[in-house]
């Protein structure tokens, strides 16, 4: 048994790597050259976070929540009109400033799973990178901007709950 | 047959100095762009590099300009001298190593009859760098590296030794351009279409240089000296820059090199078989063959490194016991048991 079954192991593998060498020969690569050419990432893929403004109350639970403490928010108390003549002015939450710090993201999706309100989204687009890291900050105006790329939320499945408030 | 021009010594010195860069430098770049950079990616079903140059040609020059633009570190409690000296020994024994093989009737750069003796000695001059690059590093990794480095190359040089014993026996010669001539001016059982190559005698002997080339080299499943999941880099671990680069050099031409050799011991050097041409002497060989010479030899180079290469993309590495047992338990019998069939066949004929 010795030395018997360990040899056309060994040849076997040498034929693993000639076969790979010339398939890659004939049919191309498996790999992809980058700059020129993109592979699509998966819809749901998780590339940048996008936030809806409109959406957030700054209820500070995204931020909280991140393991990372990569964001920041600052808000302050409006009083907005009142919904019907004659009631109190409401007191609404205004953001003055929503920030993901992406030097520090490590993209685990906590604050999108726990945002109440729907306002944090995944987005796949991933190209973002900047000379410069404090460029990594992205305001409230640029996780804006990533909104047009998030894709359409999936369809429930039949039967499923529908919850949230509409 | 003598060059019709004479050529004063001086000159004749230079040519040889150029020659033999040439034949160290050429092969290996040819080896790192082809086989390193383009078949171990096609292996792994990548292209490699792509972007500098067609198909990444120039990628070489690139890395060399690289790392020519690094600086050249040499750790504070290092052994300033000997650190600096220990890759230019490694790549001084590759050129002493071009020296002794022939790449034609005449092409060849020097020719005695102690040829074979020469090349055995003068490969294990690159131990002594290894060794000295990892104890002047004043790393741990290196000082590791370098004693690996020793060890392995030390219990690999005697299987390779033995194994080139077979073929000296067989030959009758250690004179690398006899041994040559011997293979494609002989015949097998009369018929000398094919000459004689010594592959075919020698096939155990073959296996055991290649595999004992294979460890001398530190290609994997040999490359315990610089297994960079436990040592970094091993002995090269402190050198960066030009001092790197020479080591890297070294170790693609030493590839290149130890293959010339395997094809001039085995595979009949830069003959073809004389038969085909009727050529019965040395002297009789047409002139042309100086140059077509070196292009058969460096096919035959190409083919081995091929399977250098080939068997270190396949294997992973063996463990340091493994390695030991292997050399010692393994090729230095089986090279042993060569010799006595060489011997007794050689006598019985």
């Amino acid at each position: 048994m010795g030395l018997k079954p360990k040899v056309p192991g060994l040849v076997k593998g040498l034929g693993v790597t000639f076969n790979t060498m010339m398939h890659t020969f004939k049919d191309g690569a498996n790999t992809v050259q980058y700059p020129h050419e993109k592979e699509a990432p998966p819809v749901r893929a998780r590339g940048v976070i996008a936030l809806r403004e409109d959406n957030c109350t700054s209820c500070m639970l995204c931020a909280r929540s991140c393991p990372d403490w990569c964001i920041y928010i600052e808000g302050h108390k409006e009083l907005a009109p009142p919904r019907r003549a004659g009631g109190a002015p409401r007191k609404v939450n205004k953001l003055d400033r929503f920030d993901i710090d992406y030097a520090l993201c490590m993209y685990c999706g906590i604050c999108v799973e726990v945002c109440p309100f729907d306002a944090l989204f995944w987005s796949p687009e991933y190209e973002y990178s900047e000379p410069k890291i404090a460029d990594l900050l992205h305001d409230k105006t640029k996780l804006g901007e990533w909104m047009e790329t998030v894709p359409e939320a999936p369809e429930l499945e039949a039967g499923a709950d529908k919850k949230g408030k509409k | 047959m003598m060059l019709a021009i004479t050529i004063p010594y001086w000159g004749q010195s230079l040519l040889r100095v150029l020659g033999g860069a040439v034949a160290v430098l050429l092969p290996a770049g040819t080896i790192v762009y082809l086989f390193l950079f383009k078949m171990m990616s096609f292996m792994q079903s990548r292209l490699g590099p792509m972007e500098a140059g067609p198909y990444g040609s120039m990628q070489l020059f690139a890395e060399v300009g690289k790392w020519l633009q690094k600086e050249d570190i040499v750790p504070e409690r290092a052994d300033r001298t000997i650190f600096k000296m220990a890759p230019l020994i490694v790549l001084v024994s590759t050129f002493l190593l071009v020296a002794v093989v022939p790449f034609g009737p005449d092409a060849y750069f020097t020719q005695f009859d102690a040829g074979v003796f020469y090349m055995l000695a003068v490969s294990s001059v690159s131990v002594l760098g290894i060794l000295i690059a990892g104890w002047s590093s004043a790393n741990k990794y290196s000082l590791l590296g370098g004693l690996r480095a020793a060890g392995q190359l030390i219990a690999y040089e005697l299987p390779m030794v033995l194994a080139v014993v077979g073929v000296v026996i067989q030959a009758g010669t250690m004179n690398l351009q006899s041994i040559v001539l011997q293979q494609n001016g002989g015949s097998m059982f009369g018929w000398d279409g094919l000459g004689n190559p010594y592959i075919l005698t020698q096939f155990i002997g073959f296996a055991v240089f290649m595999i004992a080339v294979q460890a001398e080299l530190t290609q994997t499943p040999f490359d315990m000296p610089i297994a960079e999941s436990e040592l970094v880099s091993g002995y090269m671990t402190e050198y960066s820059g030009f001092r790197f680069l020479i080591f890297f050099i070294a170790e693609f031409a030493t590839a290149g090199v130890f293959s010339l050799i395997a094809s001039v011991l085995f595979l009949g050097g830069w003959g073809i078989p004389f038969s085909w041409f009727g050529w019965t002497s040395v002297d009789s060989i047409d002139n042309w063959m100086n140059i077509v010479g070196p292009l058969i030899m460096f096919t035959k180079m190409m083919g081995l490194v091929f399977i250098i290469m080939w068997v270190r993309f396949s294997y992973p590495r063996f463990r340091e016991d493994q390695l030991q047992r292997f050399a010692w338990k393994v090729l230095i019998p089986v090279s042993l048991l060569n010799i006595m069939a060489t011997a007794i066949l050689k006598v019985a004929f």
